[in-house]
């Protein structure tokens, strides 16, 4: 099947030209960046966290399988119902049928962005099934019917005279009407009813404890807790990655994950959740959906450490000034454009070309996931794949024929020398005008370098050892 | 010590002045420089765009040109970067191993290898805003990075502060990539000329008349936003400075 690649160029263009959004979007995740930065500062331990969290994600994922059995032995004797699902239809698939057999109609979920890669709505819903968003902000994307744009701010793209137009739309409130208590308010009104008379509960997951057979939910709006407690089945979606051995190691993750993702030392709220309540039921589904051959790839294994923090998100420069809907997938910004290549290469293999490999992602990344150098390396397996644009490959090629040969590209930059109020005719084919559309041309000079050096320095210096006839 | 001199293609072309520079100042520091004429480019705007089989010509080429010289140095750090760092598209023979180990930016040549103390001819008397490429900042590690929370440490910054007159700008932002990228500027011009006026109005704002930096590729672009833009800052390569530009 032919699949067309994203244009993220495209999208990212379109999202520029909304001067508002493009500054708040901006500024506001910047400013998450510094307040990152600033709890970095307080902790003299940061880097050691760091190397910490990475190394114990390695030996992790190193060893899945196990962990994994030992996870399931132990959450099974919590009275846990363990299943594992190998992509995303089994996992619709297996929350369908505990629905159905609890004759469950009313579904309330907290984010989880395993369920967006699943796309568990679009399945369950048809199927007669009411799935109610509990996060504000994803909520605010299921009345939109977009994908949310960043893993932890998932509307962040949004500015508050759209949410008061989306909530005015289904909620009948005043559109005029966008102060952000009026808002949180009438989304409290019309989720409260909602969430008190729900069948079943949603929730995802941040970590899994492998010695305890427990897991973790990390939020900062108490919904996940509400989704969790309210109804009598819970069920919790997590990637099986999320897994760490020991209880001990959460006290290095909890301390790295909130300050990574948005500056505060801890979300509001941290859940260890260890079995049913009195009465209820508790399931969890472990997905795999690509991780086991994600994990077998030599060169992008370390990408399955993320946490999901969204620090890369935050401070990529070309994140912030296109938007996580430009990149057409679950996941966005670098993180995104590393694993999003394992899920479908043709479709995303423009991803690992949106960035500049300036190499901040890297740094922030809480788990060290080498993020810059793997889009380098996407880069190679893409073009070996041969999904890169006919015209790029074509004009790639040539400059490449013309570097190693010195005498023809001599003349192709002389003729710049002449009339030089162009480029040289290597670059000024096919790529004059996308570099001109928003930017000047470099200047015309009177001489290259090569010409001056040969007159300033090589005349009379005929024996020159750099130089050749 | 026989140093080769590498101009990469964008300077040659466009920016003569910043290899003229670099030229006389190693030469003004008592350094024996060639400029081997046959040079084109270093290979990374093939391997950067995921090509690297394409890459292998300019590399063999640039080892050809190269080889013999104890130092090869160059006024880029994102060829620097290449050849350091991903310069693989040819087999990794003694040869190409002795030119990616002693290929060095300038300022990292100066700094770390000439350790110069001072630059008695240069004065530049104005307010300028150092830019960082991430070349420089991220894999040479010319200079402290933010993300880290390292003791602050500026390679270019201790050079220029020898420098008569001159004063320093503190943009916002300082670590933020400029969007030139390579390749990227012209795939994804819209994102990339925004950041590159968004770089250039926030040094402007801090103050600066000048952006200064070890990568004409970077001031390539910015200089193209701002002048669209309408910014009114001008551009200066490092080399030019300590060289003893006055303007």
């Amino acid at each position: 099947m032919k699949v067309k690649p994203v244009n993220h160029a495209k999208a990212a263009e379109a999202f520029l030209e909304d001067a508002p959004h493009l500054t708040f979007h901006d500024e506001r995740l910047w400013d998450m960046r510094q307040k990152r930065d600033q709890q970095m500062h307080l902790l003299p331990e940061w880097q050691e966290l760091r190397s910490r969290a990475s190394a114990i994600k390695e030996h992790t994922l190193a060893n899945l399988p196990e962990y994994l059995e030992q996870f399931e032995a132990n959450a099974k004797k919590n009275g846990i119902h363990v299943h594992w699902a190998a992509d995303g239809a089994e996992h619709n698939r297996i929350v369908g049928e505990i629905l159905e057999k609890h004759g469950a109609k009313s579904l309330i979920k907290s984010k989880s962005m395993v369920t967006e890669e699943c796309d568990m709505r679009a399945y369950l819903e048809p199927r007669g099934v009411v799935v109610t968003e509990t996060d504000l902000g994803e909520r605010i994307q299921q009345l939109d019917g977009q994908m949310p744009s960043h893993i932890v701010v998932p509307a962040v793209h949004k500015l508050v005279p759209d949410v008061a137009r989306i909530f005015a739309k289904n909620y009948n409130t005043d559109p005029n009407d966008d102060s952000p208590q009026s808002l949180a308010e009438s989304q409290r009104m019309a989720a409260r009813p909602v969430i008190l008379t729900a069948d079943a509960g949603m929730t995802g997951g941040n970590f899994l404890v492998a010695e305890t057979g427990t897991f973790v939910v990390c939020t900062n709006e108490g919904n996940a807790d509400l989704s969790a407690t309210v109804p009598n089945l819970h069920i919790a979606t997590l990637g099986i990655e999320r897994i760490v051995p020991r209880m001990a190691d959460m006290g290095v993750f909890v301390r790295l994950l909130s300050r990574s993702a948005l500056g505060s030392p801890i979300t509001q709220y941290t859940t260890h959740f260890r079995g049913p309540q009195k009465g209820g039921e508790m399931h969890i589904v472990l997905v795999d959906n690509g991780r086991s051959a994600r994990l077998g790839m030599e060169e992008f294994w370390t990408s399955l450490k993320c946490i999901r923090c969204g620090a890369c998100m935050n401070t990529c420069p070309v994140y912030r000034r296109s938007g996580g809907l430009s990149y057409g997938a679950v996941y966005s910004g670098p993180i995104g454009a590393i694993i999003d290549p394992t899920f479908n290469e043709r479709k995303y293999s423009t991803l690992p070309f949106a960035s500049t490999m300036n190499g901040s992602c890297t740094n922030v990344c809480p788990v060290k996931i080498n993020i810059h150098e793997q889009l380098y390396k996407w880069r190679r397996v893409l073009a070996e794949h041969h999904e890169l644009p006919f015209v790029k490959r074509e004009i790639m090629h040539m400059a490449g024929k013309l570097m190693g040969q010195p005498t023809l590209y001599r003349t192709a930059i002389n003729g710049t020398e002449v009339a030089l109020s162009s480029l040289p005719r290597f670059v000024l084919y096919n790529w004059l005008n996308p570099w001109g559309k928003h930017r000047e041309l470099p200047h015309p000079v009177k001489q290259t370098f090569h010409s001056w050096y040969k007159k300033n320095r090589l005349k009379g210096k005929e024996e020159s050892k750099g130089g050749k006839a | 010590m026989k140093i080769g001199l590498f101009i990469p293609c964008y300077i040659d072309a466009f920016y003569p002045n910043a290899g003229i520079a670099t030229l006389e100042l190693l030469e003004k520091l008592g350094q024996d420089v060639d400029y081997p004429l046959d040079q084109t480019c270093c290979g990374q705007p093939m391997a950067n765009s995921g090509c690297n089989s394409d890459a292998a010509a300019a590399e063999a080429l640039f080892v050809r040109n190269f080889a013999k010289y104890d130092a090869i140095v160059m006024p880029s750090g994102s060829c620097t970067h290449h050849v350091r760092d991903n310069f693989d598209a040819i087999p990794q023979t003694a040869e190409v191993q002795h030119v990616r180990k002693n290929t060095f930016e300038l300022v990292e040549f100066l700094h770390d290898i000439l350790k110069v103390e001072d630059f008695p001819w240069a004065e530049f008397p104005h307010k300028v805003g150092l830019h960082n490429s991430c070349g420089t900042l991220r894999a040479l590690r010319t200079a402290s990075m933010s993300e880290l929370g390292e003791p602050f440490f500026s390679k270019p910054m201790d050079l220029l502060s020898k420098v008569k007159g001159i004063s320093f700008a503190t943009p916002k932002r300082p670590d933020e990539c400029c969007g030139f990228g390579g390749t990227f500027s012209v795939t994804e011009e819209a994102v990339s000329a925004r950041m590159g006026l968004d770089k250039v109005r926030d040094h402007h704002q801090a103050g600066a008349e000048y952006i200064v930096s070890a990568d004409t590729s970077c001031m390539m672009h910015q200089q193209g936003c701002a002048e669209r833009g309408g910014v009114p800052i001008r551009f200066i390569h490092i080399a030019e400075i300590l060289n003893g530009a006055r303007s």
